[in-house]
């Protein structure tokens, strides 16, 4: 029912609203109040207090990338699981064997993944 | 007032948004004294008790030290995403809290008033769906800040939330499974007799293991291991923003405790106290849980992390669920 979702939009817009002003409140109090000490040392990203070597955003191992893809693989097999779970005790046996087919599929290439090594962090 | 009639309504939510918000950001700062205070307690020490009685202004005194802070932004920072990180990675938390059912209905001024902001029947999808973007304020953070720890600590922190989020998700199904319904509401409810935690205790126990790793509490606190990334993917942050990181993590927690107490624990139902008594009660229980453990264990190796919630977490959490189904089934 879209009517539903008519409290959480209100809800949202306040929110957003709440976390906005409280960061242009901080922003604005820091300029008027806070005394400023203008160092340019000050705005170099921390780096335990050496000067910052090379760039920040550099790349990153593909383990990460790895974990992502394997979190979407898992995470639409929750999405199915869901409304199943919702109508089960209509379903019966038949849900049961129905799920149970698509468990074990999903359940071989956690298996599969976890032999190829990708689950392995160095 | 004939005409205004149609508006009481919206009046009605705009005010319970306000009370809602209003009552996260309370329970975020006391959340933090009470932490203080046990902490100190667990290790010897007294902690806060300079502010007011028992210390009880402290919050106060912090929210006023934080707001006056100086604000810095780094060099290197993509400012316009550095800036509106810190909101979206609150909005969601604060989102989050508006299925979460403290009560049932109640009367006031003759306007029949729900201690909810919203019954939605894909309530348990919503609250995953918004942790889900919960990920997008901590990855934007480390990526914006322009600071190596800041997106070495952002970089684990979304591997490690997604991770976590699968065992989560599928180990609140048995629940699902027996409630027959995602209405949070309605989970309250079909647990009139029995709490899950009874009928469910597997999964309750994955629930609380992923949930803490969830929220990055200690011992899966990895993201902000101040003894190798300093703070994480908020190290280059001052003042509010840095605040709305801590408030998020916080008020995560609390929503986190509440599903948990809305799935397993008989949400706000209780002899004798009121409804939002034995719901606050039972909240707390969590919050000091999650202290206690901070003060307990040590944090894990991040390798042995991810692997815990995929090689172990992760098949115990399907197992549960087809245990789950072939006993339904049995028992007809």
């Amino acid at each position: 029912m879209p009517e539903d979702y008519l409290p959480i939009l209100i809800y949202f817009l306040i929110a957003v609203g709440f976390a906005l002003a409280g960061i242009a409140t901080s922003h604005l109090l820091s300029f008027l109040f806070v005394r400023r000490r203008a160092a340019k040392d000050k705005l170099i990203p921390y780096e335990s207090g050496m000067l910052p070597q090379g760039p920040a955003r550099r790349r990153f191992h593909v383990q990460f990338y790895l974990v992502a893809v394997l979190f979407i693989l898992f995470d639409i097999e929750i999405v199915f699981l869901f409304p199943w779970a919702v109508v089960f005790r209509e379903l019966q046996i038949l849900g049961l064997i129905e799920m149970g087919l698509f468990i074990l599929v999903l359940f071989l290439g956690l298996i599969y993944v976890w032999k190829k090594g990708a689950l392995e962090w160095e | 007032m004939e005409l205004l009639s149609p508006l009481v309504p919206i009046l009605i939510i705009v005010i319970k948004s306000g009370v809602a918000i209003f009552a996260l950001v309370t329970a975020f700062a006391y959340a933090v004294w009470i932490e203080r205070r046990v902490m100190a307690r667990m290790q010897s020490r007294i902690g806060p008790n300079r502010a007011g009685p028992f210390g009880l202004l402290q919050p106060l005194a912090d929210a006023v030290k934080v707001l006056l802070k100086e604000e810095i932004i780094p060099q290197d920072a993509k400012v316009p995403i550095y800036l509106l990180a810190p909101a979206v990675s609150l909005v969601p938390a604060l989102l989050s809290f508006a299925v979460v059912p403290i009560g049932p209905e109640i009367e006031i001024l003759g306007q029949k008033i729900t201690l909810y902001l919203a019954d939605l029947n894909v309530g348990v999808l919503y609250v995953f769906a918004l942790a889900s973007v919960g990920v997008y304020g901590i990855v934007l953070a480390g990526w914006s800040s322009g600071s190596k720890y800041s997106f070495l600590g952002a970089l684990r922190s979304s591997a490690q939330m997604l991770s976590y989020e699968l065992p989560l998700g599928l180990s609140v199904v048995g629940a699902l499974m027996l409630a027959g319904t995602l209405s949070l509401v309605q989970l309250v409810e079909a647990q009139k007799n029995a709490w899950f935690i009874l009928l469910q205790p597997l999964g309750f126990l994955i629930f609380i293991v992923s949930a803490v790793a969830e929220v990055n509490r200690a011992p899966f606190d990895l993201p902000e291991a101040e003894t190798e990334l300093v703070a994480g993917y908020h190290t280059e942050y001052t003042s509010i923003k840095w605040a709305f990181f801590y408030m998020a993590e916080y008020i995560n927690m609390i929503v986190v405790s509440s599903i948990a107490v809305t799935l397993f624990f008989g949400g706000w139902q209780g002899p004798f106290f009121p409804p939002a008594v034995w719901y606050f009660l039972k909240v707390a229980a969590f919050i000091f849980l999650f202290i206690w453990l901070r003060a307990t264990l040590p944090r894990l190796r991040y390798d042995r992390l991810m692997q815990f919630g995929w090689k172990i977490l992760l098949p115990l959490s399907l197992v549960n669920i087809i245990a789950t189904a072939a006993i339904m089934v049995w028992q007809g």
